[in-house]
């Protein structure tokens, strides 16, 4: 049974507040964690609960905040990092790609380094050029990271509690447009592991989500049902390591594969899949496997701009019906009002 | 002169040179297949660190951490082997010259990125006050680390958060071939600079060791005391090229007068001309004490296995 009620932001928080009283040494910070915002709710009262010392903000420093998150993990202090948009970590490369990730690698082992770097990923609503990156694949790219993505509340908890007592650096990241959701609303029973879940079964397509998609992903396949396509969504939730194993088990079931990526094409998360696929299982399938991703261009700011540019699930549904040659009507379909927000509870500005 | 201070200031003043020098002639042989940034030169700031540091402090370095891995009583043998690739390497061969550490001395790492391993010593620094130890943070690093944004997030964060971190520059001039009138503003005081960021700072010349000792002494007692990091700037120069076993002089990026002028204060020569004919006996017996200990690190480095190819795929994940 789901745990009812409690919302993406809510398992965060709980997470956090399970692992500070399990492990006395972990510390937590980010600028803004004890604000009157508290980075969204996730961190809300944790600095009251385990004190100042443990749960800190600190100067707009993201480079040298993740060196000494390093500093500290290797002396024995577990450490969780936030960053309110994915977007400020860059100024933190040198440190996650020359230090967090090497240093037990490059000292043959004589340290780990357990941390958690959580960032969070914008849409809509202007977030605009820099504020609205899924860069995963950067971070994908870097030997001795791992980065996990998850969709749902439920997960979210645990995969939050496994990162922070991972003894490897563990990039986090958070869809905001998940923050307020429950899992209820989309699940009717609680998916089985860590990685790669198939989240609903079918047998015609494989239909391979991450993060918010997962959901558009889902709202796809009860509208394709109704014509007889019955598709089997997996959701990903950890980028590295790939559990590819779970993603071929499920083609070589459905032999067709679409990939929802809320990344940039180029080198991206799903291409690494369809070079997978290909390499796995050429030849096999009944059609061309095909992802939707990002265009490879800048988000704009502009809610005139990005009006076609999100994948939604009437986007998933018109490229699935391609992919089968068939057709249906979709004007009776109902869109959101307003494609640059996830529903009405999101009035900006972040 | 006769102090048991000095005769160790010596020694290992001494000892880190002819390391130093040993590594230089030896790399011709091609085994030493890694760069190194040798610190011949500036020995003077290492050998003092030597004598203040104590077990449980902590300590990062940079590219050129050689002398810093000593003074913090890093393991020679396996400081040499690490440089000869093999598998009994401080880092396990995997590291080189400028990845080196020994985490029984609290040695905790050294970078080759300029200024990558100022915010890791800040966390261990906040590390060591989150956990009510006397112990402190030393991070060594030249003046081209100066440069990089790093370092003032760093100052910044140990001054706001009262951590007990002592940063270490020493400045030998030049980052590579290129010189500090290229870098830095004229008539910069570094050390006038840091402490309007909000820490306690103090200068001294590099080449007297024990000018050096009286400074980390002081910085250690602040420290110690008032629960702040402090910011120490060592003048000094090195006398090899910036990477490699050679002097690079004829390339002409030093003015020749510089040059002479800091080989006149060579602190090893001029700290050694201190002792009198009555100390010379002592002086001798430590020199073959020296000689010994280098000969065995390198017949041990060079004996040593080679890591296994498994090797290659081990720890990249703990």
């Amino acid at each position: 049974m789901l745990k009812k009620k409690m919302n993406f932001k809510d398992s965060i928080n709980s997470a956090l507040a399970f692992s500070l009283k399990k492990d006395k040494n972990m510390i937590c910070y980010g600028l803004g964690i004890n604000d009157p915002k508290s980075i969204f709710g996730t961190t809300k009262n944790l600095s009251k609960k385990f004190g100042q010392n443990r749960v800190f903000d600190v100067p707009t420093s993201e480079n040298a905040l993740t060196g000494i998150a390093v500093g500290a993990a290797i002396s024995g202090i577990r450490t969780v990092i936030t960053h309110q948009r994915l977007d400020f970590s860059l100024l933190s490369m040198d440190q996650i790609v020359n230090s967090a990730a090497k240093w037990r690698y490059m000292f043959g082992g004589k340290l780990s380094v357990p941390i958690t770097i959580r960032m969070i990923l914008g849409r809509g609503w202007g977030q605009g050029p820099t504020h609205s990156q899924n860069l995963a694949p950067m971070f994908c790219n870097i030997p001795g990271l791992k980065v996990f993505m998850p969709t749902f509340a439920d997960d979210a908890k645990r995969l939050l509690i496994k990162s922070i007592f991972d003894p490897n650096p563990v990039i986090f990241l958070e869809h905001r447009w998940l923050h307020e959701l429950k899992d209820e609303d989309f699940l009717d029973k609680k998916p089985d592991s860590l990685s790669s879940n198939i989240i609903s079964k079918g047998s015609d397509l494989t239909l391979i989500s991450m993060s918010y998609l997962t959901l558009e992903a889902l709202k796809a396949k009860k509208i394709l049902k109704k014509i007889g396509i019955n598709i089997e969504v997996v959701d990903l939730i950890s980028l590295k390591p790939l559990n590819i194993s779970k993603i071929l088990k499920s083609i070589k079931k459905t032999n067709r594969v679409l990939i929802l990526d809320t990344g940039f094409p180029y080198g991206s998360i799903s291409s690494e899949i369809l070079s997978l696929i290909y390499k796995n299982l050429n030849g096999k399938l009944k059609t061309s496997p095909i992802s939707l991703t990002m265009p490879d261009i800048p988000e704009p700011t502009s809610f005139f701009l990005t009006k076609n540019l999100y994948i939604d699930h009437i986007k998933v549904v018109k490229t699935v019906l391609k992919m089968f040659k068939k057709s249906m009507n979709l004007k009776k379909l109902k869109k959101p009002e307003f494609h640059d927000v996830p529903g009405t509870w999101f009035k900006g500005p972040f | 002169m006769n102090s048991n201070l000095n005769f160790k200031l010596y020694y290992k003043m001494k000892l880190f040179r002819e390391v130093e020098l040993k590594i230089a002639m030896e790399y011709s042989s091609r085994k030493m297949r890694c760069p190194v940034h040798l610190s011949v030169g500036q020995e003077a700031v290492s050998a003092a660190f030597s004598q203040i540091v104590r077990k449980n402090d902590y300590a990062v370095s940079s590219h050129r951490p050689h002398l810093h891995y000593l003074g913090k009583g890093g393991n020679l043998k396996r400081m040499i082997s690490e440089i000869y690739g093999k598998k009994t390497g401080c880092s396990s061969g995997k590291g080189g010259s400028m990845h080196l550490i020994d985490t029984s001395v609290n040695f905790m790492g050294s970078s080759a990125i300029v200024a990558n391993s100022i915010p890791i010593g800040t966390g261990l620094a906040l590390s060591l006050k989150l956990k009510n130890k006397i112990n402190v943070s030393y991070i060594f690093f030249g003046e081209g680390a100066l440069e990089q944004g790093v370092f003032y997030e760093s100052v910044n964060f140990a001054a706001v958060k009262k951590i007990p971190a002592i940063f270490v520059c020493e400045n030998n001039l030049y980052s590579v071939y290129t010189s500090l009138k290229d870098r830095q503003p004229e008539k910069r005081k570094n050390s006038k600079m840091v402490e309007a960021i909000g820490i306690k700072s103090f200068t001294c010349n590099g080449n007297n060791v024990f000018e050096c000792y009286k400074i980390f002494n002081k910085a250690k007692q602040y420290v110690s005391k008032e629960k702040k990091p402090v910011f120490l700037e060592f003048f000094t120069y090195r006398h090899y090229e910036h990477c490699g076993p050679n002097k690079d002089d004829n390339l002409n990026y030093r003015p020749k007068n510089e040059i002479n002028s800091w080989l006149k204060k060579d602190p090893l020569k001029n700290f050694t001309n201190n002792f009198t004919n009555a100390h010379k006996q002592k002086i001798k017996i430590l020199d073959k004490e020296i000689q010994k200990k280098i000969k065995d690190a390198f017949e041990y480095a060079k004996k040593s296995p080679k890591p296994k190819l498994s090797d290659l795929r081990k720890d990249i994940y703990a």
